[in-house]
């Protein structure tokens, strides 16, 4: 009855030594044979888990286990393949990525146990609590949070699917009304148009490939003194978040960007090296380094040390934090307070501060609640960072990209136009699965707008 | 008060006998089942009040189906053409579309003549007022005159004649098209019946004296020489062709028009009707085109027998005096004179989202309805309904399964499917980028599509049957000829060479050549020594079809699967879907407001999001097991 095969990652990530990827459905073993190679001679078996590599164009991605499981005496009573990799978020995303782009989709949230209940196997109790699972994604106010986020990816995507909608629209007058007085668009112009869309596909996709999700997300700074705990902050909100996409070396021992998830919204986070003046040459390349960071930052997280007397160089950083986006944080509370607090407050008055002990880990939710709210309620300006913010977006990004580049080989192949046509609408359907929107009424809307038809 | 009287029963009764109750009434009869259809006046029966031509994209489409499922309109434009062209024809096998132009006088007898010799169906002269309902189930109707003819089912097929109001200028008329009288009281019987209705708007335009004009400053449009017919029962039919003209508007029509905008029914606030984006009046073309420099008129005939001539592309709701100011500056036109004035006209139509997809309506039983009425526009679309809301109703009278098409079976599938679940805001018309499997539902195979689902329910003839299982056999045989034949290379080898394809060096499968986008049957006619002597070109263009848009197909396929998977996932007709807590209100409401049959059409209504349909989904298996216990 369910045509696809879904996957999904099926172990909490950034924790633990071993993960899992699990596919779901009929291809799934069509898709680990493509992408699996076994150690030995030993063939896959049912029910055995054999030793092997995940293969990317002949590149060895991670030596795993894998296992499959024929249907129907499976979890979901489908042909299921669980393979067991390594723990880090790497091999993770990329044997996901590998999955995706062989076939398989991204599932839903609560998706294996819905099918397992469509196919008889749990009861009617359980069949409850995946109605909700599956409801509060449009019900909950996490979404909300996500909505607005994917409001600038959507954008661009509405924009590409746009203009993909122009040239379908100029096609299909030209089907449907080919005896107006229209002149009638060629197969250069197809090409074109596509060829303009594909830019942008990749444009958009370059950073997203190899299991990097999110191609930029809200550029925060940590800055403050020397030991006053920036990274610290970072490592804490690593742990808490779960979902640490990838971990870029910095390029310089100086800078350490990570990407992470906080409350669905992805963050780059910067943690720079201390600013202070100094004559050390090398530290002082660090220390230009970090302003330029700081310039560069949606938001900045303002470190200070709860144990400490206000130092010239804090009182530096308050002036340049001042008028930005800021958030300052008093850390080492569990120390003895030396630092006065009232003076803090009033020199950045319209600023949240948050006092922390990392050491205790006191606080860190009150940083992260702090940062959704720097985002949803003093609307930071993220128009500059375009995101691709998670894998199900990526890769119908990619099949969009596929459908193209074959509308573009029907063209070199002289196919008819209304062969052109099915690749170009399926890359419309593929970008508005992103975007919640439909064919062929933003089509309509297009036709009947730009050409003049009728009787 | 005019008195009532028993005026006899039927099986089934169809009001108005345009082309949807045409279609109807012959498809009921044809059943076996008793008809009485019924119309205004009997002359004007299948009447044409519009372009004097049927099929073109997409309709020419529904023509075919039509015919395949044995409906009438293909074989009566083949009785009446006067030219034929197959439009696309440079264009994929999905997309090319036949269109014919119409002696329309003719139609209309060659169409009165079948249905007056069809067994079963009774046909009289008469303005219904009044549709008899009893607990929610249509049995019968009133006539003027006070017939009461009482009947198991009820077909509406009113036009555009319910409540219509014709706009020339600022002359306002109460009428039907074309000077016929239209039916006002039925529309109180709708409306006590709690039938919402709506206001619905289209033009014509003029028709002038062919002895007016110069054919020196117009270009001749002749039909194709080889012409292909609509139906599959006709191989070749004979014609004297007629041609048409084309000539174009230029900067001094414009300037007529725009200062006569004062002038247009369209923009003086008269009109409440929301008319079809693809029909705009000249008006509004120029409004909304500023840029364009000239439009284009085709001038066709009416008939053999007639001098009127069609001006298409200029319809308008101008005074009758602009009308002609701006006419007499087009090249060809200078002197012409007006026979009929364009005109625009509003009439009442129903929201098809309260009828199912069988075309019978949700809230009264029994009672079905078809064409214009539901909201669509064109001859061809109303004539598919009418034949799927005949085949319904004699299927109901007969107390058997509905029949009914899908999205992935026939354009008449999405055309019901579009107009039943998603609704329309403007008269629906039919185009080919409507269907998401146009590669598989070509005008071609229509037949092979459709002919045996019709003969299954007793509706095709036992000729007709057999002219299409002669063509399934002769396409299998000859796919395996071809797969079998081997061309060799030295004889091959000339051929390809004038073709410009690199030479082989061995013999080929002649279904591998096949394949290849640049080679057809017409090139290896020399040396394809086994072809079969009475090979038709219908078999050779089924071959070359399959073979050459092999992958296209193969992947229009697939996606068919994926959506029968959800069409099967049939939705129990007695679900309350307010008590799916987990379900958005808005889809709560859309769902209980349409009734979708199954999952498939459930995902298509909007408002209803993927999420809902997961949630959907689980609730029915919930739902299915509780049951069963």
């Amino acid at each position: 009855m369910i045509t696809d095969t879904i996957v999904a990652i099926s172990t909490p990530i950034g924790e633990g030594a071993i993960g899992i990827v699990r596919m779901s459905g009929p291809d799934a073993f069509d898709i680990v044979h493509t992408i699996f190679k076994s150690a030995t001679s030993k063939k896959t078996i049912n029910r055995e888990l054999v030793y092997g590599h995940i293969y990317s164009n002949d590149q060895i991605v991670d030596e795993v286990m894998v296992a499959k499981m024929q249907s129907p005496h499976t979890y979901t009573k489908e042909d299921i393949v669980e393979i067991n990799c390594h723990g880090g978020i790497l091999p993770l995303k990329e044997i996901l990525s590998l999955c995706l782009k062989n076939g398989a989709r991204l599932a839903e949230r609560g998706e294996f146990t819905q099918r397992a209940f469509l196919n008889g196997r749990i009861d009617l109790t359980q069949a409850e609590s995946v109605m909700d699972l599956i409801s509060a994604k449009t019900k909950k106010g996490f979404d909300l949070a996500i909505n607005q986020l994917e409001g600038f990816l959507s954008n661009k995507i509405k924009s590409i699917r746009n203009q993909l909608i122009v040239t379908m629209g100029q096609i299909e007058v030209s089907i449907d009304y080919p005896e107006e007085d229209i002149e009638e668009i060629t197969y250069n112009e197809i090409r074109n148009q596509l060829e303009s869309v594909l830019n942008s596909i990749d444009e958009l996709l370059k950073n997203a490939q190899n299991g990097k999700i999110i191609r930029d997300g809200l550029k925060t700074a940590i800055i403050g003194k020397p030991n006053v705990g920036k990274s610290s902050l970072m490592n804490a909100l690593l742990k808490d978040s779960r979902a640490i996409v990838t971990e870029i070396a910095g390029t310089t021992r100086d800078v350490i960007e990570e990407f992470m998830n906080i409350g669905g919204i992805p963050i780059k986070l910067i943690d720079t090296a201390g600013i202070r003046e100094t004559e050390d040459l090398v530290e002082k390349i660090g220390v230009e380094r970090s302003k330029g960071v700081f310039n560069e930052a949606d938001l900045v997280i303002f470190m200070l040390n709860a144990s400490e007397l206000i130092s010239k160089e804090d009182l530096l950083l308050m002036e340049l934090v001042k008028d930005r986006h800021a958030i300052v944080i008093i850390n080492k509370t569990d120390l003895e307070i030396k630092l006065d607090e009232n003076l803090i407050s009033e020199h950045l008055k319209d600023k949240i501060i948050i006092k922390t002990s990392l050491e205790l880990e006191q606080g860190i939710d009150l940083v992260e609640q702090a940062i959704q709210q720097m985002v949803f309620g003093n609307n930071i300006d993220m128009s500059s960072t375009e995101m691709v913010s998670n894998s199900r977006h990526i890769s119908l990004l990619e099949n969009s990209r596929d459908n193209i580049c074959d509308a573009i080989g029907a063209i070199n192949n002289r196919m008819p136009y209304d062969f052109v046509e099915v690749d170009i609408k399926e890359g419309i359907i593929n970008l508005g699965k992103i975007t919640g929107e439909s064919v062929e009424k933003d089509l309509l809307t297009n036709i009947f707008s730009n050409f003049c038809l009728g009787k | 008060m005019v008195r009532t009287y028993d005026a006899g029963h039927y099986d089934c009764i169809v009001v108005g006998a345009g082309h949807a109750g045409c279609e109807a009434a012959l498809a009921s009869a044809r059943m076996g089942v008793k008809t009485l259809i019924l119309s205004i006046n009997l002359d004007s029966i299948a009447m044409m009040p519009c372009n004097p031509s049927i099929g073109g994209t997409g309709k020419g489409h529904l023509v075919k189906e039509i015919d395949a499922l044995g409906g009438e309109m293909g074989l009566n434009i083949d009785r009446s053409f006067l030219q034929s062209k197959m439009l696309n024809s440079s264009k994929g096998p999905a997309v090319h579309s036949l269109r014919a132009q119409a002696d329309k006088n003719q139609y209309h007898k060659e169409m009165k003549k079948v249905m007056e010799n069809t067994d079963n169906l009774y046909i009289k002269q008469a303005e219904v007022k009044e549709l008899v309902i009893e607990d929610g189930c249509a049995s019968g109707v009133i006539t003027q005159t006070g017939a009461k003819f009482t009947s198991k089912v009820v077909i509406l097929a009113t036009g555009t004649y319910l409540g219509s109001k014709i706009f020339i200028g600022d002359a306002v008329i109460s009428s039907g098209p074309n000077g016929l009288s239209a039916s006002y009281d039925l529309v109180d019987s709708l409306v006590k019946n709690n039938m919402e209705l709506r206001r619905f708007k289209t033009g014509t335009p003029a028709r002038i004296d062919a002895r007016t004009l110069d054919y020196d400053q117009m270009q001749i449009q002749w039909g194709d020489k080889e012409y292909e017919m609509f139906s599959f029962m006709n191989d070749h039919i004979e014609l004297d062709e007629l041609p048409c003209w084309l000539t174009y508007t230029n900067k001094s029509t414009h300037e007529v028009i725009l200062n006569n905008l004062d002038k247009s029914g369209l923009f003086t606030g008269t009109i409440e009707g929301t008319g079809p984006r693809y029909c705009p009046s000249i008006e509004t073309k120029l409004i909304r085109f500023t840029d364009k420099e000239r439009h284009q008129l085709f001038i066709e005939p009416e008939g053999r027998d007639t001098n009127e001539m069609y001006v298409q592309g200029m319809s308008t709701s101008m005074s009758e005096d602009v009308q002609l100011a701006f006419m007499r500056t087009i090249p060809g036109l200078g002197r012409c004179e007006i026979m009929r004035p364009a005109y625009a006209i509003e009439y009442d139509c129903i929201n098809p989202l309260d009828l199912k997809l069988t075309l019978e309506f949700k809230e009264t039983n029994n009672l079905f309805s078809a064409g214009q009425f539901n909201g669509t526009s064109g001859y061809e679309e109303a004539a598919a309904q009418g034949l799927i809301a005949g085949i319904n109703a004699a299927l109901k009278v007969k107390g058997k399964e509905p029949f009914i098409l899908d999205r992935s079976e026939a354009y008449i599938g999405v055309l019901i499917d579009d107009l039943v679940t998603k609704g329309t805001d403007e008269p629906y018309r039919m185009m080919t980028s409507r269907s998401e499997y146009r590669l598989l539902l070509r005008q071609d195979n229509a037949d092979l599509r459709l002919t045996e689902k019709s003969y299954n329910i007793g509706l095709v003839t036992e000729e007709r049957y057999a002219r299409f299982k002669n063509k399934m056999e002769h396409i299998e045989q000859e796919m395996k000829r071809v797969s079998t034949v081997t061309l060799k290379a030295d004889l091959l080898n000339p051929i390809l060479k004038d073709l410009g394809i690199p030479e082989v060096s061995q013999g080929m499968k002649m279904i591998d050549m096949l394949k290849r986008p640049e080679i057809y049957y017409n090139n290896l006619e020399s040396i394809d020594t086994t072809r079969p002597e009475n090979l038709s070109t219908d078999v050779i263009k089924q071959v070359e079809v399959t073979l050459k848009y092999e992958g296209y197909i193969k992947k229009q396929l697939l996606q068919v699967e994926k959506f029968k998977a959800l069409e099967e996932k049939v939705i129990p007709s007695d679900i309350d879907f307010f008590v799916i807590d987990s379900l958005r209100l808005e889809a709560r409401q859309k769902l209980d407001a349409i009734r979708p049959l199954n999952i498939g059409q459930a995902s298509r209504i909007s408002g209803v999001s993927p999420a809902d349909v997961s949630v959907l989904l689980v609730y029915l298996e919930q739902y299915r097991r509780r049951s069963k216990k």
